[in-house]
């Protein structure tokens, strides 16, 4: 057995949480330089110019890239051979999140849903955890904006819906969503399991580098398909119109009930900010 | 390049027009969710607004807290639409000018003909940037809602675009429909 200390997975969150807010992915920032080259929009050419100022001064004046600095979200992947010393994980990844809004100076989103009264310490966390063999113990910290959230949905498509079904439900998202979201996105479809399971392997399908493509070939091309007809749409940069609407789709596919096609559209905004850590 | 001073005059926003960049310089006021509820309330109540809202501008923002020897933390807007109930009771008692990001529904953009307000755009997701525009920031009314407490703001040269005029345009609808392909 291996042991973690409650403390050392507390800090780790808290400075994972501090530097997702402040630095911008390479595959993000690599993502606009190449929209720059293919946006024909001059407007939308401004707005990508803008980002990537923005990701600049976020770096180098630690101003978070975004006011809105999410709720926290967790992904674990935690080791059967992993003990967490000292107290309960969940515990440490709510402390660490409480600490490091604190400390950050990152926004606090967290609210009650009927009076609206701010917890005050951007917690609880959405912690989602999966027991895995091995000694290690991941967290990806995801900084989840509003905005692109409110923009998300799940469906329950019949089986004779399709490939073609998924495929009109999720550019039809896209283009409800307009310039909501803030464009460009990153879209992530969640294909089967049950009705929550969909919304979970969306939201999961966002952690994925830029670029990278899923590993199934059959996935893989209506990832691309997908990413042709949402940049067709023209919503563009900020949504001024343009090309670059999406900075890529990413698709996650698992077996569903035979009487079900399960779909969620989780839309990432462009500021999409997460961070691993490795024990 | 459009400069605008508040307080704006009915003639100021009326010389707008859909695409063009303006340079916001002087005070605006920050207003999200919570803080517009509490304002219609009190328009509901017949009691004063906590601010002077005739000729004004509204950034709907909930900046992140400031760090020491700032004025303010990020500070981009946020998604608009969420104001749409709120925001015609506005615009109806002198308020020319929302900021913020997304499309506004019909009956905000109604509002903005008969009374005289346009709708701008300002970067989403461009908190970092923007924030260099805000020179000073100070609680006003609301200090319980945290982020979403009103802020008087002092600004210069704030980066703007008009994307709904006085006169029932919208820039969004305009440019997607001439990127948008088949």
């Amino acid at each position: 057995m291996r042991n973690i200390p409650f403390e050392t997975v507390k800090q780790k969150v808290k400075e994972a949480c501090i530097q997702a807010n402040l630095i911008l992915g390479e595959d993000v920032l690599e993502s606009f330089r190449n929209g720059l080259a293919k946006e024909e929009s001059p407007l939308g050419k401004e707005i990508l110019e803008q980002l990537i100022e923005n990701a600049r001064i976020a770096r180098e004046e630690k101003i978070p890239l975004c006011q809105d600095t999410g709720l926290a979200v967790f992904f674990v992947e935690l080791g059967d051979q992993v003990a967490i010393q000292g107290g309960l994980l969940s515990d440490a990844i709510n402390e660490g999140v409480r600490e490091g809004y604190k400390e950050g100076n990152l926004r606090k989103s967290a609210c009650h849903c009927f009076t609206r009264k701010n917890t005050g310490d951007n917690t609880p966390a959405i912690i989602h955890l999966e027991q895995v063999a091995g000694d290690k113990l991941r967290i990806v910290f995801c900084a989840k904006g509003g905005g692109s959230e409110n923009m998300s949905r799940v469906t329950m498509l019949a089986p004779s819906d399709g490939v073609a079904g998924i495929e009109n439900f999720v550019v039809n998202r896209v283009w409800e969503a307009q310039s909501n979201p803030c464009p460009p996105i990153i879209v992530g479809v969640g294909i089967g399991g049950t009705f929550e399971r969909a919304a979970l392997i969306a939201k999961k399908a966002l952690l994925e580098p830029i670029g990278k493509r899923n590993p199934d070939p059959e996935l893989a091309a209506l990832e691309e398909r997908l990413l042709g007809k949402i940049n067709d749409l023209g919503i563009g940069p900020a949504g001024l119109g343009g090309r670059i609407t999406a900075l890529d789709v990413k698709v996650l596919m698992e077996p569903c009930h035979i009487a079900s096609l399960p779909l969620a559209v989780n839309i990432n905004c462009h500021s999409s900010r997460h961070q691993e850590i490795i024990f | 390049m459009k400069t605008l001073k508040p307080p704006v005059k009915r003639e100021d926003v009326d010389a707008l027009e859909i695409g063009d960049k303006v340079m916001i310089s002087g005070v605006i006021y920050t207003g999200r969710d919570a803080a517009h509820k509490r304002l219609v309330d009190l328009l509901d109540k017949g009691e004063p607004l906590p601010f002077d809202i005739d000729g004004q501008l509204i950034f709907y923002v909930g900046p992140t807290p400031a760090p020491p020897g700032r004025p303010i933390g990020a500070a981009g807007p946020t998604t608009s639409y969420r104001m749409d109930a709120y925001a015609p009771r506005l615009i109806e008692k002198g308020l020319r000018g929302m900021i913020g990001k997304g499309p506004r529904a019909a009956p905000v953009v109604e509002a903005m003909k008969k009374y005289g307000a346009v709708y701008l755009g300002a970067t989403g997701g461009a908190g970092a940037l923007l924030a260099g525009a805000v020179k000073k920031a100070e609680v006003i009314a609301f200090d319980d809602l945290g982020p979403e407490a009103i802020r008087r703001l002092e600004v210069e040269n704030f980066p703007v675009i008009v994307i709904n005029d006085t006169r029932g345009n919208d820039l969004y609808k305009q440019n997607v429909q001439k990127y948008k392909k088949g």
